[in-house]
């Protein structure tokens, strides 16, 4: 027997058309689907090429946390130039290059573009400070820093691979001795 | 070259230069000592861990060039039993002296209290970092006995790795083309930062375990104790403590004028009967902690440029 066809109403049909544009907008290509993980921004920050693992230590060094505008994380993104990536977009703020330079030390490759009215209106490159303030915590646990409150302080001795000095207890770290504050 | 109002707080904030000129100032003084240099001025000595030859030389030091000593030798005794920072307390002694010494367990507390402090401050010592009076009294010695600084072989035996008068030498004697012999037990060999620079420097230096290998070779050698309070493990110390003994078995295969140094306070490592010997130069390694700290105190208040 032959199924009855069902009515449909008029409303259903609507919402499925709403639907169906929707799609034909949203999703043509790849590139575009991968866009889309986060929303675009009108103003504010894009940092690209965040080494995975270091997602959320820039999101510490930066005080994203209590940032007033949104802030969208994705990570474990596919990237050509370091395999995984993490993006974060910060809505409503512009970094400045002093302030982009505090991620180096776990995220030297990474790239941040300002964007205004939607637009990359400045790229800036990440540049390793030769002096880091305030941002990493010394490994040695007799160090005065770790003692008393005060503000760390780090020279950077070399920049690749990464190599620190402590301007107190003088003790050298490399990367892997690295703990954000 | 203007020392007025420095700190002294680490050897690696001097150059060669400057290191120089200091240890011709010490000369002077000691040459010609000058009683009411310092006369109405006042050295606050703070020592929050114990110091004999230390503390008791910045005092005669000041003492003998008419300067007055406030302090204490203890941290119990003061008002950081009671919570209170160590910026708080130079900040307050600042007040009542005209420089500070300060020796402290925590590393970079001697920095940390220099830039407390608007009176220049010197190290006397930052736990296992930085001694650097400790240091120019050492290469005051060298000078003084070898009648050089430069090109001399030098070898190092005990702790390297925890000795702060160790690291801090072989810094100032990289300024003078040295060759260096690290002479301990794998575990407490010379930290790799220290060969790094060295090698970047293009200074030769050998690592051994054995006490006897090179010390036909050594001009100067500079002999430590294992110090058992930076041990986090006191089995550690047990395993080290008397590995090397400098008794006249040694000297049979050294040069004629090898001189034997040392920071003191000794336990074992030298035997006494190398004392009355020709090579013991560490008595008169400890007296020269008087006109070196003398020259410093006098340097940073600007009584001598």
């Amino acid at each position: 027997m032959a199924k009855k066809k069902k009515k449909t109403s008029s409303k259903t049909r609507r919402t499925k058309e709403k639907i169906k544009a929707k799609k034909i907008d949203f999703a043509p290509k790849e590139e575009a689907k991968r866009e889309l993980k986060i929303s675009a921004i009108e103003e504010g920050t894009v940092i690209d090429h965040i080494p995975t693992d270091a997602t959320f230590k820039v999101v510490e060094i930066l005080d994203l946390e209590n940032q007033k505008g949104i802030v969208s994380i994705a990570t474990n993104l596919s990237s050509k130039k370091i395999g995984k990536k993490a993006i974060i977009k910060v809505g409503g703020k512009s970094l400045s290059q002093e302030e982009v330079n505090k991620i180096a030390i776990v995220a030297p490759d990474a790239t941040v573009n300002i964007i205004k009215n939607y637009n990359v209106k400045e790229k800036i490159k990440v540049k390793t400070p030769d002096v880091i303030d305030n941002v990493v915590k010394c490994s040695n646990p007799v160090c005065i820093t770790n003692n008393e409150q005060i503000a760390t302080k780090f020279y950077v001795v070399k920049k690749d691979p990464l190599k620190i000095k402590c301007h107190y207890c003088e003790r050298s770290m490399g990367k892997e001795g690295i703990e954000i504050i | 070259m203007e020392f007025k109002n420095r700190d002294i707080i680490s050897i690696n904030d001097f150059s060669k230069e400057e290191l120089l000129h200091i240890l011709k100032v010490v000369r002077q003084i000691e040459q010609k000592p000058k009683s009411n240099l310092l006369k109405g001025k006042i050295l606050a000595a703070l020592f929050f861990e114990p110091s004999t030859r230390t503390r008791l030389s910045f005092i005669s030091a000041m003492e003998q060039l008419g300067g007055t000593v406030i302090g204490f030798s203890t941290a119990s005794v003061t008002s950081i039993q009671k919570g209170e920072s160590l910026w708080d307390t130079i900040k307050m002694t600042e007040q009542y002296a005209d420089m500070i010494v300060v020796r402290h367990p925590l590393e970079g507390s001697a920095r940390l209290a220099a830039e407390a402090a608007n009176v220049p401050v010197i190290n006397g010592g930052d736990g296992s970092n930085q001694h650097p009076t400790q240091t120019m009294l050492d290469l005051y010695t060298i000078q003084k006995i070898k009648g050089k600084l430069e090109g001399l072989h030098v070898g190092f035996v005990g702790d390297l790795k925890y000795g702060r008068t160790v690291h801090s030498l072989v810094i100032a004697l990289s300024h003078f083309n040295p060759t260096f012999y690290f002479i301990a037990p794998d575990d407490l060999q010379i930290p790799e930062s220290y060969v790094d620079d060295l090698y970047k420097k293009k200074i030769k230096y050998f690592k051994t375990s054995d006490l006897n290998r090179f010390s036909k070779e050594l001009d100067v050698l500079y002999v430590t104790r294992i110090q058992k309070e930076r041990f986090p493990d006191p089995l550690e110390y047990e395993k080290f403590k008397g590995v090397y003994r400098i008794d006249n078995s040694f000297l049979q295969n050294v040069k004629k004028d090898l001189k034997i140094m040392h920071p003191l306070p000794r336990i074992d490592e030298i035997d006494k009967s190398i004392d009355s010997t020709e090579h013991a130069a560490y008595f008169e390694q400890a007296a020269n902690g008087i006109p070196v700290r003398k020259a410093l105190l006098a340097l940073v208040l600007g009584k001598i440029k």
